[in-house]
């Protein structure tokens, strides 16, 4: 099968050879210097752990802010307009270093200094459509009768929400989560461009060992970064494509 | 029936993110009309961006619009290479059973987990490893290995949906495989196709790390690398400003026309 083929030579082998270089010095020989490196850097484990709480923090924003609005827009009593759907999504048509640049252009213009807040606002500007698709997608296709029946069952509106809605809208959020978070960790260009370069993250010391040839440093980043993607996609349970794949406009 | 303050409040809340999202867009649009070098810079209302973008009279005109002109290339050929393998595969993927189905799944859903950034070192260690030198090849390649599980996921529920029984029976009747699949299959996947063929096109355009990863050295620039680099100098080049409201006008009409037909062919059924 020349599907399977393909998989193996421009997905499999990369991966493997993300971990080859890794565990290899300049020379070529087998070393775990690379892996001990990151652990000893200061530098590297700080830009990690900030890495890691700015990805927790705008997951958590986009959430908050994105929960709401995808409810709002799948309830047919407050939406009835398939275009203000298409309005959410439609920035992300827009090249995505443009609108930051133009977001960090607007902060600049206010007089806000440009740090870790402005950061927040930015990524969170950048990757709230993310959620609220999938988690409008999720709440879309849900079958209605089962927060009807739990309302003529007694429920309060709060009730049916916390029981009823929250976990049917799981899959949603999950899959949200998933198109938040690590790609929150691996940006460069966005956290460069809405910090001023003041705030590095994880990708950018990534792109920054590529691009000076340190490969096998930078692989041994990229390994420590596939490893956290594992371990989230293992939690998640993997079963969130369904929310995502629910047509492309 | 929802209370009418409930429904104000989700109203209000709904258009503040909007105008919190587009503020960026408007505000580049707002301020491609002047003539000023940086964003933000009111220097009185011009058409002359718009003049030097059209006329190519500004400065490396020829980078910016090769890079435009590589940017819409390489999302075309990707997504179309990528929209024809996706299909194959899905109808494989489809037909398999078992571990080997699940296999399948697996290794698709690898390329969609993995951040940009992942996807990207790991193609250029590739192209290093088998040393091909990187450049136009490269980068489609390596927006085909992210664009087609995406097409795989909008086909395969296509396949599902169908009788399988037409295909045969078109094989009964006396059809070769060609046939059948040209005008049996193919008709019954098309809506899966195009909403995979657009999904892969957007996400290829908007692409920049898996691009800046495998484009090599030989200064091949698409768009957002374009944009990178130019903002590193510091100062855009001005005449970005007209071309992204261009852009972001066709988007908009182009998306506005087809969900107002779908939902109106959603009406007719």
């Amino acid at each position: 099968m020349p599907y399977f083929i393909f998989l193996v030579i421009f997905v499999v082998l990369p991966l493997l050879l993300i971990l080859i270089y890794a565990l290899q010095d300049g020379a070529g020989h087998f070393t775990l210097k690379n892996i001990a490196k990151f652990f000893s850097d200061g530098d590297s484990l700080s830009t990690f752990a900030l890495s890691i709480e700015v990805a927790i923090e705008n997951t958590a924003l986009c959430i908050l802010i994105g929960y709401p609005a995808a409810w709002i827009l799948a309830n047919k009593d407050l939406n009835r307009s398939a275009v203000t759907v298409v309005l959410f999504i439609l920035p992300m048509w827009i090249n995505a270093l443009m609108r930051t640049l133009a977001t960090a252009e607007l902060f600049t213009m206010a007089g806000i200094q440009l740090g870790k807040g402005t950061l927040l606002f930015g990524m969170c500007y950048d990757y709230l459509p993310f959620m609220i698709y999938p988690i409008y997608n999720v709440l879309n296709k849900m079958d209605k009768s089962y927060a009807e029946a739990a309302q003529d069952l007694g429920a309060t509106p709060g009730e049916v929400f916390r029981k009823v809605t929250l976990p049917l809208s799981m899959p949603g959020i999950m899959s949200g989560v998933m198109m938040v978070f690590m790609p929150t960790v691996s940006t460069f260009a966005i956290s460069e461009f809405l910090t001023n370069n003041k705030i590095k993250l994880f990708g950018t010391i990534i792109q920054e060992n590529i691009n000076n040839s340190m490969w096998n440093y930078g692989a041994a980043l990229s390994l420590i970064m596939l490893i956290i993607i594992g371990i989230t996609t293992f939690l998640q349970g993997g079963d969130s494509e369904e929310a995502v794949s629910g047509g492309a406009i | 029936m929802m209370k009418t303050s409930t429904k104000l409040l989700s109203r209000i809340y709904i258009w503040l993110i909007l105008i919190i999202l587009y503020a960026p867009i408007v505000f580049i649009a707002v301020f491609s009309f002047t003539e000023a070098k940086s964003l933000g810079n009111w220097t009185g209302f011009s058409m002359n961006l718009y003049k030097n973008l059209f006329t190519g009279s500004m400065q490396n005109s020829s980078a910016l619009l090769s890079a435009v002109e590589n940017t819409l290339l390489i999302a075309l050929i990707a997504s179309l290479l990528a929209t024809m393998l996706g299909t194959v595969a899905a109808i494989g993927i489809y037909n398999m059973k078992g571990r080997a189905k699940n296999v399948m799944t697996f290794l698709n859903n690898i390329p969609m987990i993995n951040p940009d950034i992942i996807t990207g070192v790991s193609l250029f260690l590739l192209f290093v490893f088998l040393r091909i030198s990187q450049g136009y090849t490269t980068v489609i390649l390596a927006h085909i290995t992210f664009c087609t599980p995406y097409v795989v996921l909008n086909v395969l529920p296509k396949l599902s949906q169908m009788n399988p029984n037409i295909y045969e029976a078109a094989l009964d009747l006396g059809a070769t495989p060609g046939q059948a699949l040209r005008k049996v299959m193919i008709p019954a996947l098309r809506p899966g196709m195009i909403s995979g063929f657009i999904l892969s096109f957007t996400m290829s355009l908007d692409d920049f790390a898996v691009t800046f990863f495998t484009r090599g050295t030989i200064g091949l620039d698409t768009l957002s690398t374009y944009i990178y680099a130019d903002a590193r100098k510091g100062g855009l080049t001005p005449e970005l400003k007209p071309l992204m409201t261009i852009l972001f006008l066709i988007i908009l009409v182009v998306l506005l026309v087809i969900n107002i037909r779908q939902s109106k062919n959603n009406d007719k059924k």
